[in-house]
């Protein structure tokens, strides 16, 4: 059982989740400093994805409890969440603009909901969003319009646009080239140094990982394998971890293999 | 494998248990979403959560004015058919002018509706499937969530709302376009003067048929909004997802307005 951490702005303790019969979280626990920038990192099928969908209050765990902001998202009221939500940002992996809006009107949409804002305050409030993440002028265009990167950006954008304590980014890299995904990462730095922003970010891109984080979570197969500076990961001596980063199968993997190629005679 | 397991019998009862759960399951589904969409339509306002009023407009002229052309060739040709049958019937009998109160009477009680609710299932069902399972694949549903905008107030309440309204008013509109085309036809086919017909057609008819339809369209109104949108939130697997759920939508809805229809019918007629 993880101790109460009063810096924390997010912490997991002892979270278990299923699909169906299926256990994918087996009791993960973790704490996230505010203004800092957490990576979760891991293979695929780790469960980064599923954290992140509990994380952002997407879905009922089996047990455990998830605080954000002092308030555990799996007891409080509808009303509550509301609240909070407000405090929260999220970039989709794929951007998850609403593709009937203009880029405009999606970065409008937060303020739109939960504010009492002119149509004029909320055109400049929208506006100025968009030129942080260097999309100024864009707003009139449809999503269909931008590419990858544009929508990565605006959906950044949409997402700070309430000023949030808590920002979420899910795959920030992925189908990017590296100049875009190198200018995101100075985004995701900004926010954290400008907006003092307590930042998630999960990713299997190592090079971003390593420019971004304050630390890193490696989740392996539902478990925790470490938490701890980017030093330490790049140091570490466990295998798993060690084979991730190296790109190279593990010790499991191989004999898997082997036992696949022993099967179909290969 | 144990012979209980391939039994042709156990696997025909095992395979209608089944489906039974799945229907009550899915009935429920569409009761849960009819109480939420009328919690956010009539508690929405008082919560400073409305339903979006832009919204139903909108919705309405979608789905309800660009359906008139279609549903105005439609209705009026089921008219005109239904004018050829009943005359080419009523000839046997030499009473080819009762074919008046024969077309107002089936086109108000039965194929206005009718016709209107699967032209709506097939036109606007489908699109409500397609447009929440692509945001569902798109991950706009969860984006609207952790936004704290509810996805049944912002998607499913005005399309209910929308569809409510216009339905009813597309099946009105359809009587007319379907006594019309009666009217046209039988015109020109027993020499009955357009004056005549639409006098004779107004005797025919009283309030409780023209009535009977609306009632009915109501129903298919929601039918057709409840199985398009949960067979849209259902969406998993992509772009196939999305494919298979707006076929599947437009299956159910129209399987459903016509059993619906038959049941509603034979209690009103009793």
């Amino acid at each position: 059982m993880m101790t109460n951490n009063n810096n924390s702005a997010i912490e997991v303790v002892d979270l278990v989740t299923h699909y169906g019969p299926r256990e994918i979280l087996h009791g993960i626990n973790l704490a996230i400093n505010e203004g800092e920038i957490m990576i979760i990192m891991g293979g695929s099928g780790s469960g980064k994805s599923t954290l992140l969908r509990y994380l952002l209050g997407l879905g009922i765990p089996t047990s455990g409890s998830i605080n954000l902001l002092g308030k555990d998202i799996t007891k409080i009221s509808n009303t509550e969440m509301h609240q909070l939500r407000q405090n929260m940002g999220v970039a989709f992996q794929g951007g998850a603009l609403l593709s009937s809006m203009s880029i405009g009107e999606n970065v409008q949409l937060p303020l739109r909901e939960h504010t009492r804002l002119d149509e004029k305050t909320m055109e400049i409030m929208a506006r100025m969003k968009l030129e942080v993440v260097n999309l100024g002028g864009f707003e009139k265009l449809m999503p269909a319009e931008l590419s990858g990167g544009m929508i990565k950006r605006a959906a950044v954008a949409r997402a700070i646009v309430m000023d949030p304590k808590l920002m979420f980014f899910d795959e920030p890299s992925a189908g990017l080239d590296p100049v875009v995904s190198a200018e995101l990462d100075e985004l995701i730095l900004n926010l954290r140094d400008a907006m003092k922003m307590t930042i998630v970010v999960v990713t299997h891109e190592l090079e971003s990982a390593f420019k971004i984080a304050d630390r890193i979570t490696v989740l392996d197969q539902g478990n925790i394998l470490m938490t701890d500076t980017v030093e330490n990961i790049k140091n570490s001596d466990n295998e798993r971890i060690q084979s991730l980063l190296n790109r190279r199968p593990s010790n499991d993997e191989v004999q898997a293999d082997e036992y696949l190629n022993r099967l179909t005679g290969m | 494998m144990p012979e209980s397991a391939t039994h042709p019998v156990i696997n025909s009862l095992e395979l209608l248990g089944r489906s039974t759960v799945k229907l009550i399951e899915e009935a429920g589904y569409y009761s849960a979403l009819l109480a939420e969409s009328l919690f956010w339509i009539l508690a929405g306002p008082f919560i400073k959560r409305p339903v979006r009023i832009s919204s139903i407009f909108s919705q309405m002229m979608t789905m309800g004015i660009a359906a008139c052309p279609i549903v105005f060739v439609l209705s009026f040709s089921i008219g005109v058919m239904l004018a050829i049958q009943m005359i080419y019937n009523l000839k046997t009998f030499g009473a080819e002018s009762q074919v008046v109160v024969g077309v107002a009477l089936s086109v108000t009680r039965e194929f206005g509706p009718l016709i209107t609710g699967i032209l709506i299932a097939g036109r606007t069902g489908s699109a409500l499937a397609a447009k929440i399972g692509t945001m569902q694949v798109n991950q706009e549903i969860d984006a609207l969530r952790v936004m704290g905008i509810n996805p049944v107030r912002y998607l499913v309440a005005p399309a209910l709302l929308a569809m409510m309204i216009m339905v009813p008013l597309l099946t009105f509109f359809s009587d007319l376009a379907g006594l019309l085309g009666g009217a046209v036809y039988t015109t020109i086919e027993i020499g009955l003067s357009f004056d005549a017909y639409i006098d004779r057609t107004l005797l025919a008819l009283s309030a409780a048929d023209v009535m009977q339809g609306i009632f009915k369209s109501l129903l298919f109104a929601l039918i057709i909004t409840l199985v398009g949108v949960s067979n849209g939130f259902s969406v998993t697997g992509g772009a196939e997802g999305v494919g298979k759920a707006t076929t599947r939508s437009v299956v159910l809805s129209i399987s459903y307005i016509v059993i619906a229809d038959m049941i509603f019918t034979y209690f009103l007629n009793l």
